[in-house]
């Protein structure tokens, strides 16, 4: 096990050099000018190609790919273009909401998209059945701001229970942090809950027909028992995997997420980066981003192994 | 907040107790909604909007403009102009002092002065009049002129970007071509940087040892009196989100919401909506010239005749009640708003504007024209241009793009086929359109020109002239001559003026009409 996940975290630098490459070209070579936008409406030319050669942007590109890559491997994703901070600090301040708001998210989808996946299949051809189908469909078909604003017409505007925006850290109060995140995890997790909740029914139905699922039931074993310990406890290879995947996408979702709620996270950090063509923000953004995804992967693939002896690496 | 508000917090907040804390506070706070989010803190190094609105927080400034748009002595106490006219003596107001304490002196304010003018167009033209600039003690200074200029005030109570904030010597002293990296000031408010949450939420306080004018406030002159403990700016980049958290009492002010949602805010009684920038905004359509045709003043001419402003005003602004038709450059309703020059133009007469393509032998060449898509004030914009001008017989190939695209995009002076432009649509703040030394699109100083490049010795003449008339009935005759020659030579074309109001809590009081958003002599009841 040892020696396979240091071959994956091994595999891991190949991806990871290509995201580099790719997202430093990408953004050389689109018609941007961060100098022109720093500079503002009454810069010279002169003024303008001043701020292009501090910024290091005159330099050929590949120059500046060795510099940048150069410091990234000594742990210096260099200085954002426009707050004047090191890059590693900025995501410093900014990994709270996300983690924050990721976690609360994965934590309600499994907690309700999986029951409800378990219960749709053991109520198999009935309105629950349906019930839970259609909600699935309703789900993953409105667009992550359409369910924010819904949510936030219904429960900040006209009910005032919840904020309609902001962020509170841990540290200023557990109850403002937790009351802050409900309505922006409840946004993200709509979609998740409907898919998982989907897959789950899906993977539940096809052991329900096994012969093991008779036998426990021959055996006078309670219907919960055998939903959970042996109908769930099987389906969970393919259910762990979407949860997985589930994870990895949450980070598209998380950038839409917290600028409709405004929550100065990573995701918030990134549309204001790319808008404002903060080359060394995105690209140490877009780097962690994939690192975070290579990483959900291996851990998926490790758990695997505790919830199937048969899987061995 | 609702019981069931209180309910759910009071559940998390038991949830939690052993780590529970607030950050209880009985300050008053204003809560207020920024147009977009701070990310430079130096209103010298930049001229965008959001910094100068900082700077007005943090920072002082010699002069000021009043209501009636008019300069006024703000951190001077006393001015006078010699006999000769070429030397202003000026002595600091008593009681002065940075955010350290340290009292403001003339040491502090001549380099201000000169990093200001070594970065503001306007600070440069004045300082083309400028022998020297020398401290008497430690609160007057001179300012020798080489030539009589009216240059001077204007410059120096100017109130929009770049505005001559005062900073400690040890700040202005530095390159004015890089940021400043300390903040301190001696205006109303403290930038409390240690709170500064990049991206979510700016942090001032009230500065205690600010003396402010004893006259009432006006414009950005006049008592600076701060009447709550603490202003906490919160960029909201969803402007439906911005006016959700309105609604629910969680801000205090926008500085701006979009037209089309001030009939939602309308409706709720809770809140009003307030014109704090009553000179308003100006819609302009930038030439360059660079380029054929609009190499040629009468393809030019030919834009002017084909558009009117009240379409681009009814598709961008939308209510009448926002804007207002004016042919003047310099904003009608200020001392140099006049219409002279452009009585037969902008209104939409596509026989002339025909003729004027006949009679410069227009080969079809199409209009590349840049439209902003995610700029939502500009969007329409582009798109009635190409109708008005498809309709005058001009070809556009109208390319969409977003707002810093553009921004890369018009500082460049190649062909339009090869990644350049042809035009583009931006707005000014009224505040920087004041006169033709200030406003930028009229220098026509062909390489110094702004984007769009116009060259030509006539307005440029007029703009000098201006410059050195201290007589304001002699200034306004200079002015009607620039419109005049610019309706000749076109640089840009004026599409009208409106007005962005805020949108304000009826608990908060007091807000001060000026060129930008100013918060001082706010109440909240």
């Amino acid at each position: 096990m040892g020696g396979y996940i240091l071959r994956r975290v091994l595999s891991t630098l190949p991806v990871l050099a290509i995201v580099a490459v790719l997202v430093f070209l990408m953004l050389r070579l689109t018609p941007s000018d961060p100098a022109a936008i720093i500079a503002g409406d009454y810069a010279s030319s002169e003024q303008i190609e001043g701020i292009r050669e501090r910024l290091g942007l005159n330099e050929p590109i590949l120059k500046q790919f060795i510099i940048w890559i150069g410091g990234v491997l000594q742990g210096d994703f260099g200085e954002s273009f426009f707050y004047k901070k090191q890059v590693a600090e900025l995501i410093g301040e900014r990994l709270e909401p996300t983690l924050s708001l990721s976690l609360i998210t994965i934590l309600l989808v499994v907690l309700i998209a999986v029951p409800l996946g378990v219960i749709a299949a053991h109520n198999h051809g009935t309105w629950i059945d349906r019930f839970v189908m259609g909600f699935s469909v309703l789900g993953f078909s409105i667009p992550v701001f359409v369910v924010g604003y819904i949510l936030i017409y219904i429960f900040a505007v006209t009910l005032d229970w919840l904020p309609v925006q902001g962020y509170q850290r841990i540290r200023d109060g557990v109850g403002g942090w937790l009351l802050r995140l409900v309505l922006p995890a409840m946004t993200l997790s709509v979609v998740f809950i409907a898919f998982i909740a989907r897959m789950t029914r899906t993977s539940v139905l096809e052991v329900l027909n096994e012969d093991y699922i008779r036998t426990a039931r021959a055996k006078g074993q309670t219907e919960i028992k055998v939903l959970v310990r042996h109908a769930l406890a099987n389906a969970a290879v393919p259910i762990l995997t979407i949860i997985g995947l589930t994870v990895a996408i949450l980070i598209g979702g998380v950038v839409v997420t917290e600028s409709v709620y405004t929550l100065p996270g990573l995701g918030l950090l990134t549309v204001d980066a790319v808008l404002a063509r903060d080359y060394p923000t995105i690209q140490a953004v877009i780097l962690l981003f994939s690192f975070a995804y290579v990483l959900i992967n291996l851990l998926v693939d490790v758990a695997y192994t505790f919830l199937d002896p048969r899987i061995r690496y | 907040m609702s019981t069931m508000r209180r309910t759910l917090t009071a559940v998390a907040v038991a949830a939690a107790v052993p780590f529970f804390m607030t950050e209880a506070s009985a300050q008053k706070s204003l809560r207020f909604v920024p147009h977009s989010d701070l990310k430079i803190l130096d209103p010298i190094w930049t001229t965008a909007y959001i910094v100068r609105n900082h700077g007005y927080m943090v920072y002082d400034t010699l002069f000021g403009m009043d209501d009636k748009g008019e300069i006024k002595p703000q951190m001077v106490d006393s001015y006078k102009l010699s006999d000769d006219k070429l030397t202003w003596t000026m002595t600091l107001r008593d009681g002065l002092a940075w955010h350290d304490g340290q009292p403001v002196t003339t040491a502090d304010v001549i380099p201000s002065i000169k990093r200001w003018a070594a970065k503001d167009s306007m600070g440069q033209k004045m300082m083309s009049f400028v022998a020297s600039i020398e401290a008497k003690d430690a609160k007057t200074f001179e300012i020798k002129l080489k030539e009589p200029t009216g240059l001077v005030l204007l410059a120096l109570g100017k109130p929009s970007s770049n505005v001559p904030f005062m900073m400690p010597k040890r700040v202005a002293e530095g390159d004015p071509n890089k940021q400043i990296e300390e903040f301190t000031g001696s205006g109303p408010f403290v930038f409390k940087r240690d709170e500064w949450v990049p991206g979510s939420k700016i942090v001032y306080v009230k500065f205690a040892g600010y003396k402010p004018r004893s006259e009432p406030p006006s414009g950005t002159t006049g008592g600076k009196v701060v009447k709550v403990d603490r202003v906490e700016w919160l960029p909201i980049r969803d402007h439906q989100q911005a006016v959700n958290a309105l609604l629910a009492g969680e801000v205090d002010y926008i500085e701006a919401p979009p037209h089309d949602l001030h009939p939602l805010i309308k409706k709720s009684k809770d809140i009003y909506m307030f014109n704090w920038n009553p000179l308003g905004s100006q819609y302009t359509f930038r030439f360059n010239v660079l380029h054929k045709p609009f190499d040629n003043p009468k393809v030019r001419q030919a834009v002017l005749h084909a558009f009117n402003q009240e379409d681009f005003l009814k598709a961008t602004v939308g209510s009448e009640e926002y804007y207002k038709v004016c042919k003047g450059l310099f904003v009608c309703g200020t001392p140099f708003g006049t219409e002279v020059g452009f009585e037969d133009m902008l209104e939409s007469n596509f026989k002339k504007a025909r003729e004027l393509l006949t009679e410069a032998k227009y080969d079809g060449t199409p209009i590349v024209l840049m439209q902003s898509t995610d700029n939502q004030s500009l969007t329409n914009l582009a798109p009635v241009a190409k109708s008005l001008m498809e309709r005058a017989g001009f070809k556009v190939d109208m390319q969409s793009m977003d707002w810093q695209t553009v921004v890369a995009r018009r500082v460049k002076k190649d062909p339009p086929a090869a990644g350049g432009w042809h035009a583009f649509l931006t707005s000014w703040v009224a505040g920087d359109l004041l006169n033709p030394v200030m406003a930028g699109f009229v220098n026509a100083a062909c390489d110094k020109a702004m984007f769009g490049w116009p060259c030509d010795e006539q307005i440029e003449k007029l703009r000098d002239d201006f410059a050195k008339e201290v007589d304001p009935a002699k200034q306004k005759a200079i002015v009607e001559a620039i419109q005049k020659r610019v309706a000749e030579y076109p640089t840009h074309a004026h599409l009208g003026q409106f007005y962005n109001h805020g949108a304000l809590r009826n608990n908060v009081k007091g807000v001060v009409p000026a060129p930008a958003p100013v918060l001082w002599n706010i109440t909240i009841e």
